[in-house]
């Protein structure tokens, strides 16, 4: 089933949750909703659902006309991130609710749910009540029920956003193999980047109720369209600088060559990411002199507060096995260059 | 490091108890001044009712209890507490159903309205009635013209009644529901649920308890109104006497043993009201507790 929406908008006591957004979701495609909190997109999510009701625009589930229709009837799967079990059901009932309101037989909901419990792999916990369950089993509980009745559209709203890291990890793994083996549509929210980028194949960065990119996730990271996506996508440095003269602008030691469109002394931010910093300990081409300043173990990387001279710094990242075998300390004179970088007008 | 840890904890007293607790002397006085005043003021009077209820007698209590007269008061006071009890609950179901599941223009008011019967003197709630439905009242011409009683009569009993137990069901849901939100509702609605499927399977066993508890309040209350039952009964013996008023009518004719009896009847529907809302209360506590969401329970399991 495929996800439309046209021209949407939804104004809550005058703050403009969404405005007026449009996308396409094929058909068996797996994609995240990304923004900060606030940013409207459990709004958008609740809409497609039938939850809330749009102030103007359109939703067509499969190209038809869904804007009326109840949530009842529209068929789509929807995941709470406080997991809304029904707490006095047990874990078999609970699934099964999708299937008794729809009047199935005994033996088919039987089947079904059984079917469900073993993709979960909670089978055995049929007859446990959601508060005999960890935080991890209630969400995938949650997830059975949704599927349950074979929706259309699996929608969840921050579904591991409740769950301690661990857990989040795993259940992260389990929704892409789920997704691989049921190919239903499948939109989930998140304010986590790193679950956006990991699991969805296409993203949809949402700030201040508009989509401010949509892409994949190598287009998202490496290419941010907006100032508000390259800070809230991975970490990065940025410095304000203006146009040296045409193509170029200099910013301490470092000059970047830059899109001939900005005029001479237009002010400009330049964005960079700290592992797209090269540090060496002797010089190569194009480097410049640094000084490191501090030093900050990140697990897989080690961080460093490089000083550049005349008052600037920038924080670049190592990957701890080259870091450990170069033997970079604090105090050090090394070598560096900006690798890659996003410029944008200010 | 070892060594700052170890000084600390020699720090701490032996017994944890003697920082966290007033002396000794202290708590005996304060426990033994709470018992003082429960003793004095409720289980003595209690004592006190059922043995001057028994002062001439088992069968002179008996003689008391089986009276037609009393009979009557006994049967009309369930009576009016059946109507109260069932008129109510589904008031309150659907007043805090709206209140809490759905936002509209005008909920404030509804629930200040709800609380009035709270505020206002019993002795006003029955007079408003009067004003209502008697002869000289807004109704009570057309009422009366269509020889429809309704003051000093049953129906007047049991509107008066229900005024005055009109928010114990609503006032013990609002909160429990509010508390609960609407997730489960939400999650019933998009597995295609209808709204009284969603009633019937989602909404009613997670609010049970607390609305027996609310039933429960409400039941007791109206077996033992007086004030508002007293203005539009007339006391008619045997006809519009509920037992509270039946009480008053023997004690004024210093009839004080029978009164007494009738009294202690009451007092029997009070203590087991008192039970069953106690039972009722420890399933109602489960029921408010939503369900951990924390990273603790995933430690636990």
């Amino acid at each position: 089933m495929s996800i439309e929406v046209k021209n949407l908008n939804k104004t809550f006591n005058g703050f403009k949750a969404v405005q007026n957004i449009s996308l396409k979701l094929e058909s068996g495609s797996l994609v995240a909703l990304l923004g900060p909190s606030g940013s409207g997109k459990s709004t958008l999510l609740r809409m497609i659902a039938g939850l809330e009701i749009p102030d103007t625009g359109e939703i067509l589930l499969t190209g038809r006309e869904a804007t009326h229709v109840s949530a009842k009837e529209r068929n789509v799967g929807f995941v709470f991130q406080h997991y809304a079990l029904f707490k006095h059901m047990t874990v078999f009932e609970n699934i099964a609710f999708g299937l008794r309101v729809r009047k199935q037989s005994e033996k088919q909901i039987r089947d079904r749910v059984h079917e469900l419990l073993s993709l979960i792999q909670l089978s055995g916990l049929d007859k446990r009540y959601p508060s005999q369950l960890s935080g991890g089993q209630r969400q995938r509980v949650a997830v059975a029920r949704a599927l349950a009745p074979r929706p259309g559209v699996l929608l969840l709203d921050e579904p591991f956003g409740a769950l301690d890291a661990k857990v989040r990890e795993e259940l992260r793994e389990w929704i892409l193999r789920l997704h691989e083996e049921s190919h239903v549509t499948t939109l989930f929210v998140t304010h986590d980047q790193n679950e956006a980028l990991e699991v969805a194949s296409r993203i949809l960065i949402m700030n201040n109720g508009k989509i401010e990119q949509d892409g994949t996730p190598i287009e998202i990271f490496d290419h941010p369209a907006t100032h508000f996506i390259a800070q809230f996508v991975g970490e990065t440095n940025y410095i304000d600088t203006e146009v040296t003269e045409k193509g170029l602008a200099v910013w301490g030691p470092f000059r970047f060559s830059i899109d001939p469109k900005f005029a001479p002394h237009q002010k400009i931010r330049i964005y960079f990411r700290p592992h797209d910093v090269y540090v060496t300990e002797s010089f190569e081409t194009l480097q410049v002199k640094a000084r490191i300043k501090k030093t900050r173990f990140k697990g897989t990387v080690i961080e460093y507060l490089l000083d550049i001279g005349e008052d600037k710094s920038i924080f670049a990242q190592v990957p701890k096995g080259v870091a450990l075998a170069s033997g970079f300390k604090e105090n050090q004179d090394v070598y560096a260059a900006i690798t890659a970088y996003h410029v944008f007008p200010l | 490091m070892p060594e700052t840890l170890k000084m600390t904890f020699k720090d701490k007293p032996n017994d944890p108890t003697k920082t966290l607790t007033e002396p000794r002397w202290v708590r005996w006085a304060l426990v033994s001044l709470a018992l003082l005043f429960v003793g004095l003021f409720l289980v003595l009077p209690l004592v006190e009712v059922f043995s001057a209820a028994f002062d001439k007698g088992f069968t002179y209590y008996l003689s008391v209890v089986r009276d037609p007269v009393a009979l009557s008061a006994i049967q009309l006071t369930l009576i009016s507490a059946l109507f109260s009890v069932v008129l109510n609950t589904i008031f309150g179901l659907a007043s805090a159903w709206a209140i809490t599941k759905f936002q509209f223009p005008g909920k404030n008011l509804l629930i200040t309205l709800i609380d009035i019967p709270f505020s206002v003197s019993p002795v006003v709630a029955g007079l408003i009635y009067v004003l209502l439905f008697g002869l000289q009242g807004i109704w009570g011409p057309w009422l009366a013209a269509h020889n429809i009683h309704v003051i000093f009569a049953v129906p007047g009993i049991i509107l008066a009644t229900i005024f005055v137990t009109f928010p114990f069901v609503s006032r013990e849901l609002i909160p429990l529901m509010q508390e609960q939100g609407s997730d489960e509702e939400e999650a019933a609605l998009v597995l295609g649920a209808g709204g009284w499927q969603i009633f019937w399977k989602v909404t009613l066993p997670n609010i049970q308890w607390g609305l027996l508890y609310g039933v429960i309040l409400c039941n007791a209350r109206a077996m033992g109104e007086f004030g508002a039952v007293s203005v539009v009964s007339g006391h008619i013996r045997g006809l519009t006497d509920t037992l509270p008023l039946h009480v008053e009518i023997l004690y004024n004719e210093y009839n004080f043993t029978a009164a007494f009896a009738v009294a202690s009847l009451l007092t029997f529907l009070a203590i087991v009201t008192l039970v069953a809302k106690s039972l009722v209360g420890a399933k109602y506590e489960q029921e408010k507790q939503v369900l951990p969401t924390s990273l603790e329970s995933e430690r636990t399991v």
